[in-house]
Parts: C-alpha cells; sequence; structure tokens
C-alpha cells in the first residue's frame, strides 16, 4: 500500500531522509515555493499544495494531495512535475498526500481538499510547473557549485544535470542534498511547451502495475491491527424510525461486542464481518412505515410533474422571454424527465476509523479530505488537525465519495467500541441507501419568429437539491446552482455553465423538489440530465423550423468558438449527413462544462419490433485545450460516454413502499459490453486555457442518442431510459 | 479449522465450511486483491481460478473448494500474456473490477486451443465495469490472446 502520512510524519520523514523537497503554496492570491527540507517552522502560514521529493536513491517521489479513483490524476500530476523538473519518468514514484490545508483545491469554487469537478489536473498545472521549475534550476545551482563552474554552463536533462565542457555528469540523486540547501527560487524560468517530454505525450499510468497485480490497496483493503468491523441496519423507508430491535439476541451472535443506535441506524460492531452480518440479522429490526409509504415510481414521475406547475424561483433571466413567445410565430413545448440513478460504485461505501483521546486515523476511500477530517472530528471531539485522513484507492467515484456519511459512520463505530474499525456496505446498501443522482422534471418553451429565428427560450426545471445537505447556506433565494449546471452560469465559477445558444429573451426557472430521497453529484453532476434536455429540446426546434441540427445550433452559437468547432469535427468525423440505411439514425448534441467544449455525434439501430435500440456508434470530439496525457483524455472521455450511454438505455431505480426496491445488479442493471459501441475520441486542440476531462463525455452522449432515435423514426422520446418498454409505447402512440 | 490451498500454498483458516470463500480469502488470508463487487454473482469482481477455471468466489463457500486448487489474481503470474496486455493496452481505471477480469479472460485465453477474441468478448457480458474500460478490455483480450497464440501459452 501507497501509506499516506500526517504532515508532521511527511515532514519528520522528509527532514529525516535529506534529500530535496519542495513546496508550492497555493492560495487565492497566487503561490509561494518554500524549501520544505531547510525548516519546518519555514512552512508555517504558507499553504503547500502538492510536494515531491528526491531523495539519494535517485527516486522522484510526488506526493499528490487529489484522490485517485481511476480518473488518471496521480499519473497527470506527476507528469507536470516531471517534466519541468526534467525528472527521468522511470524514477518517479507518486505517493497520496495526507489530508491537509496545503492540498486545497484552488477552484474558487471550493477552497477545500477535494477531488471534484474535473478540476485536478487544470487547477494544478500552473503551480507545479512552477514548483517543478524551481527544483531544477537549484539541482543545476548545486552541480555547477560542486563543479566550480557557471550555472549557465550546466543542462538538467532526464533526471542528470551535465556540464558538456568537461563531460561531467551528476544525477538527481547524487545532487539532492546539496540542492536541497539552498534557497527556492520564486520565479524559475518555465520550459517552452515545445520542449515537453511528458506533457501531452500518450503516458502509461503509474498505478497499472499494482491494479493489475491485485496488490493496489482500496478502502475495502485496509487491515490495521485488532479492526473490528461495523455493519448497520438501515431503515427500509425514507424517514422510517425503528419499532423494535433484539440487542440481546445479535450480543449472543458470537463476536458481536455492541450493538448501537445511531442517527444513520443501528450499528453492530462485531469482531468480524461475519459475525457482525449475523449479529444484524439476528437483532431483527422492525422500523415504520416512513413518511411517504405510498411511494413508487409512478408517485415520483406524478410529484416532479405537478411541482413543475407550482411557482419556481428565477435563476437567470434574459430580455422577456414571456413576452417574445407572446408574439412567436410559431412556438414548440416539450416537457422532459430524466429519472433518479444510482452510483453503484463497483467498490461498495466503506470506510475504517480509529478514534482514540487525542487523534483519529481514518482509512478511507474519500474524495473529500477536508469534509472527512471536519466529520471525523465533530464525532470524536477532536479538532480536525487531530484527524489524520489516509486516503485510499478507491473502486471509481464519480462524486459520491465525496460526502463523508460513510466516514461519520465509521467513527461512531470506533468511539462506541474504542477498537479501529470497518464500516461495510453490501452492494443491496449501497444502492438502496445512495444519494443517487437527482431525478428531474423540465418544461421548455421556445419561439421563432416568422423568419425561424429563435427568438424566446423559458425552461423551467425541477429537482432535488444537493446543496440541501452539504452546504445548506449556498441555497439562494430557492435556487440550488449545482441542480442547474449547465443551464445556468455560476458566480466567480470560470467553469461556463450557462446555455451557449444566443437567444435574446430566455428565462430559467427553478424549483427544488419536496421529494424525500438523498442526492449527490453523479459524473458531471446535473449537466448530465441539463444537457438531455437542453439538447433534446433544441434538436425538436432546429426540426420545427425546418433546419438542419447541426446548422441550427451553429447558427445559434456565433460567440461559442469552442463549441462550433467540436461540433463541425464531430460532424465531420462521423460523416454528418451521409445517409444512413432504414431503421438507423443519427444525432448530434453539443455541451460546455468545467472549461471543455464537447461534442457528440451517436448512430444507433431501432429495431421497431421489439423496441430495442442498438448504438453503433459514438463520435466525440472534445477541446479541453492542452491535454496533458492524450491517453488518460481518451480513456476519461470513453467512461463518461459509457455511463451516460447506461444512463441513456438502462438505468433507472425502482421505488416502492416508500423506500428503494432496487438491490443489485440483477434488478439496477448497468452497460455491459456486448451494449458498448465504438467510441472515437477526437482531441480537439483549440481553447487556450485547460478545461477539465473526467466528466464532460456525460452530457452529450444521452441527448445524441435520443436525437439519432428520432432521426431514425420520426419520433420524439422524452425521457430516459430508452428502454424497449419505452420505444414500444412512443411508437405505439404515433 | 479449514485447509485451503491458494496460489499454491496451503493455508489454514478458523472458519466454518460454509463460510463465503470469498471472504475467506480477503479477510482471513488477507488476499485482497479477489474484490467484492456484488454478493450475488452479477458482476465478475471476485473471479478466481479454481482448478483453472473461473469462478465467482462470492457465491462459494470454502467447503465447497476443499481439495481443489485455488488461484487468486495474486497468483497468476507477472508474465501471463493478461496481465501483460493490460498494462500495453493502460486498461484500468480504478483497477477495482480489474482482478476479476482479468482471472476471467485469463481462464478463457489458457483454453487450448487459444479462443479468438472475439469468442472470448463475447462471454464478458457477465462482468461490470463502472469507470468505462470496456473499449480497452476489449483491446486488451485482443493483444492477450495474439501474446499467447505466438506464445503458444
Amino acid at each position: 500500500m501507497k501509506t499516506s502520512m500526517s504532515r508532521r510524519d511527511f515532514l519528520k520523514g522528509s527532514l529525516a531522509a535529506t534529500g530535496l523537497t519542495i513546496a508550492v503554496s497555493v492560495s487565492p492570491l497566487g503561490y509561494r515555493l518554500v524549501n520544505a527540507s531547510q525548516a519546518k517552522g519555514a512552512l508555517k502560514g504558507f499553504k503547500p499544495n502538492v510536494w515531491y521529493e528526491i531523495t539519494p536513491n535517485n527516486i522522484v517521489t510526488t506526493v499528490i494531495g487529489s484522490s485517485e479513483m481511476g480518473q488518471g490524476a496521480h499519473t497527470a500530476l506527476s507528469m507536470i512535475i516531471a517534466d519541468e523538473l526534467e525528472a527521468d519518468w522511470k524514477q518517479v514514484r507518486v505517493k497520496q498526500g495526507p489530508a491537509a490545508k496545503e492540498y486545497i483545491n484552488p477552484h474558487p469554487t471550493l477552497q477545500l481538499q477535494i477531488t471534484v469537478q474535473s478540476s485536478s489536473v487544470r487547477m494544478f498545472y500552473e503551480p507545479l510547473r512552477k514548483a517543478a521549475a524551481a527544483g531544477r534550476v537549484m539541482l543545476v545551482k548545486a552541480a555547477a557549485a560542486r563543479w566550480g563552474v557557471a550555472e549557465s554552463e550546466c543542462e538538467a536533462s532526464k533526471g542528470t544535470v551535465t556540464h558538456k565542457k568537461s563531460s561531467r555528469k551528476s544525477t538527481y540523486g547524487e545532487l539532492c542534498l546539496e540542492a536541497a540547501k539552498l534557497k527556492v527560487p520564486q520565479d524559475a524560468p518555465l520550459k517552452k511547451e515545445a520542449d515537453f517530454r511528458y506533457i501531452g505525450k500518450p503516458m502509461a499510468r503509474l498505478d497499472t502495475p499494482a491494479k493489475v497485480k491485485g496488490t493496489a490497496v482500496y478502502g475495502l483493503d485496509v487491515s490495521v491491527p485488532d479492526m473490528h468491523y461495523a455493519v448497520f441496519a438501515r431503515p427500509p423507508a425514507y424517514g422510517a424510525k425503528p419499532v423494535s430491535f433484539d440487542e440481546k439476541a445479535a450480543l449472543q451472535v458470537k463476536g458481536v461486542v455492541k450493538v448501537v443506535p445511531a442517527p444513520m441506524g443501528i450499528a453492530v460492531c462485531a469482531k468480524s464481518l461475519d459475525a457482525a452480518w449475523k449479529g444484524r440479522k439476528a437483532l431483527d429490526a422492525k422500523w415504520d412505515k416512513g413518511i411517504l409509504p405510498q411511494m413508487d415510481n409512478d408517485f415520483i414521475e406524478k410529484t416532479l410533474m405537478e411541482e413543475l406547475d407550482k411557482p419556481g424561483s428565477k435563476a437567470m433571466e434574459k430580455g422577456d422571454a414571456n413576452k417574445a413567445l407572446e408574439g412567436a410565430a410559431k412556438k414548440i413545448k416539450s416537457t422532459y424527465y430524466v429519472p433518479y440513478v444510482a452510483h453503484t460504485l463497483m467498490e461498495p461505501i466503506n470506510c475504517t476509523a480509529y478514534v482514540r483521546k487525542d487523534q483519529c486515523d481514518v482509512w478511507a476511500p474519500t474524495q473529500g479530505q477536508t469534509v472527512a477530517q471536519l466529520v471525523a472530528g465533530e464525532v470524536s471531539g477532536l479538532p480536525p488537525e487531530k484527524v489524520n485522513i489516509h486516503t485510499t484507492y478507491m473502486g471509481c467515484g464519480l462524486g459520491r465519495r465525496a460526502t463523508p456519511d460513510f466516514v461519520a459512520e465509521a467513527a461512531i463505530a470506533s468511539k462506541v467500541t474504542g477498537k479501529p474499525v470497518k464500516v461495510v456496505w453490501t452492494r443491496e446498501e449501497d444502492i438502496k441507501q445512495d444519494r443517487f443522482r437527482s431525478a428531474t422534471c423540465q418544461r421548455v418553451e421556445a419561439g421563432l419568429d416568422g423568419q425561424g429565428q429563435l427568438i424566446g427560450w423559458y425552461h423551467k426545471a425541477v429537482a432535488g437539491s444537493i446543496m440541501k445537505d452539504i452546504a445548506p447556506q449556498a441555497i439562494k433565494d430557492g435556487v440550488d446552482i449545482m441542480s442547474l449546471w449547465g443551464l445556468v452560469d455560476v458566480p466567480v465559477s470560470p467553469d461556463g455553465n450557462r446555455i451557449l445558444y444566443e437567444v435574446p429573451n430566455l428565462c430559467i426557472e427553478f424549483l427544488i423538489s419536496g421529494l424525500p430521497m438523498p442526492v449527490d453529484p453523479w459524473r458531471s453532476v446535473q449537466n448530465g440530465p441539463n444537457a438531455f434536455v437542453t439538447e433534446c429540446f433544441i434538436d425538436e426546434v432546429a426540426h420545427a423550423a425546418g433546419k438542419d441540427p447541426l446548422q441550427f445550433r451553429l447558427a445559434l452559437l456565433k460567440e461559442s468558438k469552442g463549441a462550433q468547432r467540436v461540433l463541425q469535427v464531430a460532424a465531420d468525423k462521423a460523416g454528418w449527413g451521409k445517409p444512413l440505411p432504414k431503421g438507423q439514425g443519427r444525432g448530434i448534441a453539443q455541451h460546455h462544462c468545467f472549461g471543455t467544449d464537447v461534442a457528440a455525434v451517436a448512430e444507433v439501430s431501432v429495431n421497431e419490433k421489439d423496441g430495442h435500440i442498438k448504438v453503433n456508434r459514438m463520435v466525440l470530439a472534445v477541446d479541453c485545450g492542452l491535454a496533458v496525457n492524450p491517453d488518460g483524455v481518451e480513456a476519461q472521455i470513453q467512461g463518461g460516454v459509457i455511463n451516460a450511454l447506461s444512463t441513456a438505455l438502462k438505468e433507472e431505480v425502482r421505488f416502492a413502499n416508500g423506500g428503494v426496491k432496487s438491490a443489485n445488479f440483477n434488478d439496477y442493471d448497468v452497460l455491459r459490453m456486448s451494449e458498448v459501441p465504438d467510441i472515437e475520441v477526437h482531441l480537439v486542440k483549440g481553447n487556450d486555457k485547460m478545461g477539465g476531462i473526467g466528466e464532460p463525455g456525460v452530457p452529450p452522449t444521452a441527448p445524441a442518442v435520443a436525437n439519432a432515435f428520432f432521426n431514425a423514426t420520426g419520433v420524439r422520446i422524452r425521457r430516459i431510459p430508452l428502454t424497449s418498454k419505452v420505444v414500444l409505447e412512443a411508437l405505439k402512440k404515433t | 479449522m479449514i485447509s485451503l490451498n491458494v496460489n499454491g500454498k496451503v493455508y489454514k483458516a478458523d472458519v466454518p465450511a460454509d463460510a463465503s470463500l470469498l471472504w475467506v480469502l480477503r479477510d482471513y488470508l488477507k488476499l485482497t486483491g479477489t474484490k467484492y463487487g456484488c454478493g450475488i454473482g452479477e458482476c465478475g469482481a471476485c473471479t478466481v481460478h479454481v482448478n483453472g477455471k473461473a469462478e465467482r468466489s462470492c457465491g462459494m463457500t470454502v467447503g465447497e473448494v476443499k481439495g481443489k486448487k485455488i488461484t487468486t489474481i495474486e497468483g497468476l503470474p507477472d508474465d501471463n500474456p493478461v496481465k501483460r496486455a493490460w498494462i500495453k493496452e493502460q486498461v484500468v481505471q480504478c483497477g477495482y473490477c480489474q482482478p476479476g477480469i482479468i482471472m476471467q479472460v485469463a481462464a478463457l485465453v489458457s483454453q487450448k486451443p487459444t479462443p479468438s477474441a472475439d469468442q472470448i468478448i463475447s462471454k464478458m457480458d457477465d462482468v461490470i465495469c463502472r469507470c468505462g474500460t470496456y473499449p480497452r478490455i476489449k483491446k486488451g483480450i485482443k493483444t492477450a490472446v495474439q501474446m499467447a497464440r505466438k506464445e503458444g501459452k
């Protein structure tokens, strides 16, 4: 296991190991570099963010504060350091960093140590280059001093400093102790992009070998001495309270040591996982019916539709949409529905914690170290800095692991037992207790003038609130801006979240749904559902205007060069306009999120007899500016497309009796291998600024498929998933 | 006390015969490369070899595998064509499902005569990767089959 260390241990370790350690401190005001090898005190008051260390054994160890959940941040960030440092990639190792203020994500909407919003690479690119350049300059300086020559005559390249005139060479390992004694330059010159050695090249991931060998340690694999286990009996319906439970029977199970009622359920703590499960069974907890016992999928959809008719809050307004619609020559009005979907991360939710009087250790597959510290601190009664977070590898994240509910559970179980305790969720708990991607119901109305120009757009959305549980203070006048990503810009965010289409009169209204299920970010957050609505609707409007969907979009994106470029590339690569055989169709969609422009063309076959849709091909065009690791970018876009295809074709959480009916992969199926089409990813380098890449593959995918279905059949389906049942019903209606 | 032959070693574990093979491997033998994903044989994350055949360890008891040879991801040699192909094609993302998928593919690739890549791919609908590495898994399978054929493995 790549053990993460507390910051204090790390400092002690790096001082003792005596090597060159550079810290970079990022704050909204800029960043400063300090030589962490010099003195511990020197770090105070700074926020060193990402570190690397060169040791006399000639190894460069990068210590990355971002979590690695498969998105490749550990590798891409290490590439940035290695390139600017002129390190030899073969000598680079990566370590997960601890929780510390110094690792705070500088994204203006975050300011926490958190790996979300496709932000790691784009946020740390510049500071890491500066930090690495400083080290390179110091190593050259150390070599020049050693040889008594001018620095300008020495060159750093692939982990070695060379003095050409005298043919002398020293490795970074040989120079690191001398370099460690030097002052860190604040403005070391950066390499020219043309001289990049690793950045921009497809590089192998640093974590692949351990993951292929089976030695990579995930949260569920953590083992600490005297570790106990805890499982929770959990309410089967929303708001259900325990009516009875047999504590005595549970305690009679061999190995069970404690039964504790807690806000999220009744914890059964035991010496083994098996005993904990047996104890939970013996506990035989009975619950009341909860707050909405009649709730099932029909009830949910009906509720959301009714809520759509209630007054909402204006999230944005430009011109006068109502007036424009009143005077429009042609009006188009549609209602869309996207259901709740689950995360089903392959590694079910889990966490290990050890609460003691003076400190607490948490071993967590977490995307959010700062919030994990806060929560564990609150439970254990310790200040956050006494909580050491050991971030493990995680079996996918998709946003679910940024919420620290599982950290609280482990801390509670450890506190009451006095033991290190691992909390394990079964797959059934993972689905039933998930914090879903919110369902949404949206109504959109557009007006065209006599020339077929789009003159007005009124958009009303109802969805669950993510902020309600994690940051209620961020909800302003009934608007949870996170639910509106993809529709409305977020103040202070550089990412760009609004609808890009140039409409002179636009109004967007929003209402937080009163339904009780907790919701969380789910890869691209609500960009996914919101882009489904917007991109299907613009297709409808194009059709109503008698225009080609690509040309209609391009004409409304005059100010958005990035969107234009990706649309054009995706269309060209897919052969837009070329005829397809009967029963097949082609659809297009674009979206801008996390600073990245992305467009998708889907090609589908529709079997009108059995209602089956087969996606034959997906063509993606992506402009994220500089792609640090193009191989990783391709993998991330493909992954996002596959997640989104899964929601487009299959995923919908089933509810019954006021709770969740779906339980496992046999009744909550996700996309399987034979259902995955060829996915082409074309990188378009047009944007100057770097955009995120983990999430943008999701939003344009589902609408491209739905638009392709329309192209194939002439029938609009305004909901996902496009199951055989849904397709047959829609075809029957026409 | 149960005796298990895993990766060529004999392990003893103080568990009942009806204990789950998956959890005994993970929690008692500390062979955590084999993963828990669903517990009902729907996802393939827990796949191991029992006498050379790919099996879901979540659905087996330790009693059922008594006297049989079990291989886990840790016991599959590093030079196995599937492991090498997975590195060459950079298949993994989060990597959690991959040990099970590698074990399933390795069992299929080791059949004689070596099946075609398409034959193997057609038998992969019973595994789940949530990161969406399927396109790379397909590439990995093609490369592994090529390697196996070339090397006669």
